[in-house]
């Protein structure tokens, strides 16, 4: 098992049936009683036989004849009725277990799925479209238990009327049989390059689909964009040409089918005609009986359904195969940055020291971006951090959060390696508030909540109330209880980072590493928070990145970054005064902050 | 809620289902002629066997020999009929999906052309994830039912044709198809109410299941910060696990009524055998008859079914169509005027009283300012205080509740379609590009060359970076720009607003994520073309609004002063404590350092001797 490591695995180094057996075992709600299941579904699949059976019995115990022997067709018929409801009971039965396990597993594996999600790193989550990571857990997930609820049954029912007829049809006669076989078998030789046709149809049918729905999104997300610049009619032209394409493969799928689905048809009335032309030769020189013969007509209306229905089933299984693949491709994506665990350390909580051991990271596939970097940050200091864009503060920030880990060196905490420490304890000590304030689709208060479960309401607005928001909380409509919109839409953009950092404040941690999270924010709200956050950081540690070198010259110490390398550092009056990259970043700033 | 199969519900479906037979009647009637050839060919092929049984099968066995003749027309009607119904089959099936297509391909269409047409504000009411089911899911659901609908047709015809046929067969198998068939479509309805709550739930629950998932991992980055992945995998499995609950229920159902509605029919032959032979032993009918019907009940216990489908698709469809309907429906298109712009020189704006309110908020007051043209005029304001809002209202994203906003003394209102968009260009808070080239994202339609388009990357100071790119200016940015950051972004943004060298151009806050040192290279790049444009610009930064030759200032929606930066810095306090913050800051922190042991709280009058600001002033000359 090769899983390319830093990507999420797509379950393409697996064979169909390996993935099939490794789902099972991951599966075990699924496999257990799944024999039981299964005795239930011949006993429901040989109901098939009884009409046939009774359409034979009746014409050759008394039509045949002329003289119909009614006491035996109308017992033979109460027996069949008989059968027929426990084939029914039978099926009933199956049919529950079947729905039950099948839930039950998926269930759990959807979780599962879920969960290793967030387990990978955000690198390896963002190698893939988000659209596409959801899938893994919902849609991929829906195609296994639509296939093991219909396509699978269908399989093993198609089977075993297909087994069960052609033994019956056996007794009655070879020639028969091997007539009928004969006109089916060219038709089951085909279905499969069918399928391949629908199948490759169908994927289009999902890449357009896939095409149009982000076509689609773009008047949606886009609105402001498309009407300032009063691209309306450019925006309705791509959609509609994703819509169209969309519909142009769907009409050709659906065209595949068309014609392939009613081919059976004209299969089973060769097969009948052929059945008569030789029946009725067999017949006369005795080798069969008149209710035999008939009784052949209504058997080939079962090989009639499995047929039919032998491409979409073939198409699902593949689908589920290919779903399952994906699901399990998620599992199997090791979880790059793990938590140790219980195998790992938990320093205490209080002040905190950090340290960058010749630290080095460079994206997959990239130049290193972060050089050799060595820095002790003691504990209780005052960090910020400063560098152009793309100098790789935020890279910086990642690691010592462990978001990611170094290529090489090492990031420690109060003495212990980052990678050995467990999860529990560090996110409850290292916090990091990212530039882009994302908030869930709820009120102000659920919100915050997040950052601190267990906090009362009077615990929330006391916190907004130690960084100055009061009165920004007191001019909202409905307070803690404005709703934000989904991923905060109705709030302004400052207001948003001011709620995302409310929530790791009141998270309380003992590092606190602000990204460039006050970007959006008034310098006055700004300066209120910096202050705020100094007032109640005392003691912890705060590293800062910003544009904003009012920062800087807060803190107790600067780190700069120029190009991936950590070039300067030092307190801000040490720096300015030399020449480098800090004083050209300073100048720079007191020109666009100073009037 | 209208999930039950309740006759309102079916009247309503019906005239869904009327509104697409409207639409598409050409592709409707012959699909519906298809699907009748399938129903009569379906009873025909039955009569077919039987006339076989009869006149070839059972006359052999009894006579002992066969005629050829008999025999070759049993094999052509078999074959005949088989024949035709399968094209009847092929022709239902992609007729059924060309309707059903189109109609979907329609109301999405429609309904983006409503996304694209209806304003700004009433985006703001309606989240994201809604409309975009409304485009895909709904649209989806609205015509689900006309997939079976031809067939559900055919098969009316067919029950009727064999209706016919058995009652010329025999009065009494007549009565036991009268009693089986309505037992059949009895159970299916009884089988669609039953189910079609717990389908749309099951539905309603798996878009729930989609969307936490969603969010969630959209939302990775707070979740892995704060260490709450436990927390969302409560939150997921709780969700996940009432889908798995109202699956099994769905299961329950299915599993009960789908072998019930396969013994009817079994049972139905079964009661036509017995009868029959007791009219074959009256002599009232012929062992072909017999099979003849037998064999129907076979073949038609299947098809039945459809009416069910239809029915089941129905509560669904109904729902759908209302969503997009409401969608459709929806008032409050933007009207255009006449009025011809001036188009060369910088523009002048003037706003007048105008008021704002998202739902019952208002956050604009009376805002009331003016901007001559070629001027510069910088908005600042605490966040939250109305700007990007007041931004949106000056190049008409949405129109004021009361007041006027006015470009060269004409109302933005009585402006043509695209008049504003000619002369204004805005640069909003929060970056949107398309999964287009950079190019398509800059120029956005308008013919513009390459050399014009570099020009505006440079000015923007991202040529730089787009050279670098692996295909230049044909780069794909990919879905929303991800492949970019988000100081790349924005410069794309900056550069796609002055690509069209505006006589009015705006920016909402356009480079926070733009470092000092190239911000600062922007806006002398802005400043030497200034001449051409009107400016406004939402800014916190010094040296913006240094720029401008005019200040509003914002508070809580109202303007709370304008005048010159200087005027403003000297007689409006607010204004003076959003925009000095950082310098007063400096100050009390130089003074705190001078008596860090007195721990007391420092005031802002103390003396500036050690003020750090003199060394920099140094630097900067
Ligand atoms: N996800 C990523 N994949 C590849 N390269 C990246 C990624 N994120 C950042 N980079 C690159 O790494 C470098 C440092 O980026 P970053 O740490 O974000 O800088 P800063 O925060 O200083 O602006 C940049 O050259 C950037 O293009
Ligand atoms: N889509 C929206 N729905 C409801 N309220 C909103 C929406 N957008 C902004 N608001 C509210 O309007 C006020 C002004 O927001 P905005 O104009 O974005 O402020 P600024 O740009 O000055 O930070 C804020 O209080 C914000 O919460
Ligand atoms: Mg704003």
């Amino acid at each position: 098992m090769t899983v390319e490591s830093g990507r999420i695995g797509a379950g393409a180094e697996r064979s169909a049936w390996g993935v099939v057996r490794q789902g099972l075992s991951l599966t075990p709600e699924f496999r257990k009683g799944l024999g039981v299941t299964l005795v239930l579904a011949v006993i429901a699949t040989s109901g098939k036989i009884i009409v046939p059976l009774a359409v034979q019995q009746t014409i050759d115990t008394g039509i045949a004849t002329g003289h119909p022997d009614l006491p035996y067709i109308t017992r033979m018929v109460a027996v069949c009725a008989m059968a027929v409801l426990l084939t029914a009971a039978a099926a009933y039965l199956m049919n529950v277990r079947l729905y039950k396990a099948t839930e039950s597993s998926l269930a759990t594996l959807r979780v599962r799925g879920f969960r290793h999600v967030h387990d990978l790193s955000v690198l390896t989550q963002n190698t893939e479209r988000r659209g596409a990571l959801v899938s893994r857990v919902t849609n991929d997930i829906d195609q296994i238990s639509t296939f093991m609820q219909w396509g699978g049954l269908m399989i093993i029912m198609a089977f075993g009327q297909l087994i069960i007829a052609s033994v019956l049809m056996f007794v009655y006669s070879w020639q028969l049989t091997l007539l009928v076989w004969a006109c089916f078998v060219p038709l089951m030789i085909a279905l499969p390059r069918f399928q391949r046709w629908l199948s490759a149809a169908y994927t289009r049918v999902r890449e357009r689909t896939g095409d149009m729905l982000a076509a689609v999104s773009e008047s949606v997300v886009g609105a402001a964009v498309i009407r300032a610049y009063a691209t309306e009619r450019r925006t309705a032209e791509r959609i509609d040409q994703a819509v169209d394409a969309n519909k142009a493969a769907q009409v050709k799928a659906q065209t595949i089918v068309g014609f392939v689905f009613p081919l059976t048809e004209i299969v089973a009335a060769l097969a009948i005609a052929g059945i008569v032309l030789l029946g009725v030769r067999l017949g006369l020189s005795g080798d069969i009986t008149a209710g035999q013969l008939v009784a052949f007509l209504f058997l080939i209306t079962l090989f009639v359904a499995p047929m039919q229905t032998a491409t979409e089933v073939l198409n699902e299984a593949q689908n589920a195969i290919a779903g399952w693949r994906r699901v399990l491709g998620v599992i199997d994506t090791p979880a790059d940055v793990a938590d140790p665990g219980d195998d790992g350390t938990a320093p205490p909580r209080g002040p905190i020291s950090v340290a960058f051991e010749d630290v080095t990271f460079a994206y997959p596939g990239g130049p290193p971006v972060l050089r050799e970097v060595t820095v002790d940050i003691p504990p209780r200091s005052r960090l910020a951090v400063v560098g152009e864009t793309g100098s790789g503060k935020t890279t910086f920030a990642k690691l010592l959060t462990r978001l990611m880990d170094p290529v090489s060196g090492r990031v420690l905490v109060d003495g212990h390696d980052l990678r050995g420490v467990r999860f529990s304890s560090l996110r409850e000590r290292i916090v990091m508030v990212p530039q882009d304030g994302f908030l869930f689709d709820g009120t102000l208060q659920e919100n915050i909540l997040y950052g601190k479960p267990s906090a009362t309401r009077e615990e929330i607005t006391l916190a907004l109330t130690e960084l100055g928001l009061a009165d920004w909380l007191e001019g909202l409509p409905a307070g803690l209880d404005t709703p934000v919109g989904q991923r905060g839409e109705s709030l302004s953009a400052g207001e948003r980072q001011l709620v995302a950092l409310a929530r790791a404040y009141l998270a309380d941690p003992d590092l606190l590493l602000l990204d460039e999270a006050t970007s959006a924010v008034d310098p006055a709200t700004e300066v209120r928070l910096a202050r705020a956050l100094e007032g109640v950081t005392r003691g912890r540690t705060a590293v800062t990145i910003a544009h904003r070198l009012s920062t800087a010259e807060n803190a107790d110490e600067v780190l700069v970054f120029d190009g991936g390398r950590l070039v300067q550092r030092g307190p801000h009056a040490e720096l300015v005064g030399e020449p480098g990259v800090y004083a050209d970043l300073h100048a720079s700033w007191i020109s666009a902050a100073r009037s | 809620m209208a999930n039950k199969v309740t006759s309102a519900v079916m009247r309503q479906g019906l005239r869904v289902l009327g509104v697409a037979i409207r639409t598409e009647k050409v592709v409707f009637t012959f699909a519906v002629l298809a699907s009748a050839v399938y129903g009569g060919m379906t009873v025909a092929s039955a009569w077919a066997l039987g006339w076989a049984t009869q006149n070839v099968v059972l006359a052999a066995f009894d006579r002992g020999e066969v005629t050829t003749g008999a025999l070759w027309t049993g094999v052509l009607l078999i074959m005949g009929t088989a024949l035709l119904k399968a094209l009847g089959v092929a022709g239902r099936r992609i007729l059924a999906g060309l309707m059903q297509y189109r109609m979907q391909a329609r109301s999405r269409r429609d309904v983006t052309k409503q996304y694209l047409r209806l304003p700004l504000s009433w985006h703001h009411r309606h989240p994201t994830g809604q409309l975009l089911s409304n485009a895909s899911s709904d649209a989806e659901a609205a015509w689900a039912p006309l997939a079976p609908l031809p067939m559900a047709v055919g098969v009316v015809v067919m029950l009727f044709t064999a209706a016919i046929g058995i009652l010329f067969t025999d009065l009494m198998l007549a009565l036991v198809g009268f009693f089986i068939f309505p037992a059949i479509a009895l159970l299916n309805l009884v089988y669609q109410r039953r189910l079609s709550p717990l389908v749309t739930r099951a539905q309603q629950l798996r878009a729930e299941v989609s969307e936490i998932a969603h969010e969630s991992f959209d939302g990775a980055l707070v979740v892995k910060t704060l260490g709450r992945e436990e927390l969302e995998t409560d939150r997921f499995r709780r969700r996940a696990h009432e889908l798995r609950d109202a699956n099994i229920a769905v299961g329950k159902v299915r599993g009960l009524f789908d072998p019930l509605l396969e013994a009817l029919p079994t049972l139905g032959v079964l009661a036509v055998l017995a009868v029959g032979a007791l009219r074959l032993s009256t002599g009232s009918i012929d062992s072909g008859q017999l099979v003849q019907v037998a064999y129907l009940f076979t073949l038609l216990s299947f098809p039945i079914r459809a009416l069910g489908w239809v029915l089941a698709e129905l509560p669904r469809s109904v729902v759908g169509w209302g969503r997009v309907q409401a969608v459709l429906d929806a008032e409050g298109s933007m009207t255009y005027g006449e009025t011809a712009s001036r188009p060369d020189g910088p523009a002048s704006l003037e706003v007048k009283d105008v008021s704002y309110a998202y739902g019952d908020t208002e956050v604009l007051h009376e805002v009331s300012f003016d901007v001559p043209a070629g001027r510069t005029v910088a908005l600042v304001g605490p966040t939250g205080s109305g700007k990007s809002t007041l931004v949106q209202l000056l190049v008409r994203l949405v129109d004021p509740a009361s007041g006027q906003v006015r470009l060269d003394g004409v109302d933005l209102r009585d402006l043509p379609y695209g008049g504003i968009a000619e002369s204004v260009a805005l640069v909003p808070q929060q970056t949107f590009l398309f999964d287009d080239t950079v190019r398509g994202n800059i120029a956005l339609g308008l013919p513009v060359d390459d050399e014009r388009v570099w020009r505006a990357l440079r000015l923007a100071q991202a040529d730089g970076f787009v050279a670098g790119l692996g295909d230049g200016l044909g780069t794909h940015v990919g879905e929303r720009g991800t492949t970019l950051s988000g100081g790349q972004r924005q410069r794309l943004a900056l550069a796609r607003a002055v690509v069209r060298e505006p006589r009015l151009l705006i920016l909402d806050d356009a480079t926070s994520s733009v470092d000092p040192q190239v911000e600062a290279r922007i806006l002398y790049g802005l400043r030497d073309r200034s001449q051409a444009s009107t400016v406004v610009v939402v800014a916190y930064r010094m040296a913006t609004i240094a720029l401008a030759d005019e200040v509003v200032f914002l508070d809580r929606g109202r303007v709370a002063d304008r005048g010159t930066h200087a005027e403003l810095l000297d007689r409006c306090p607010g204004y003076r404590d959003l925009v000095t913050a950082y310098e007063r800051e400096e100050l009390e922190r130089a003074t705190l350092d001078t008596d860090t042991d007195t721990d007391t709280d420092t005031d802002t009058d103390t003396d500036t001797d050690r003020r750090p600001g003199l060394e920099e002033e140094e630097i900067r000359a």
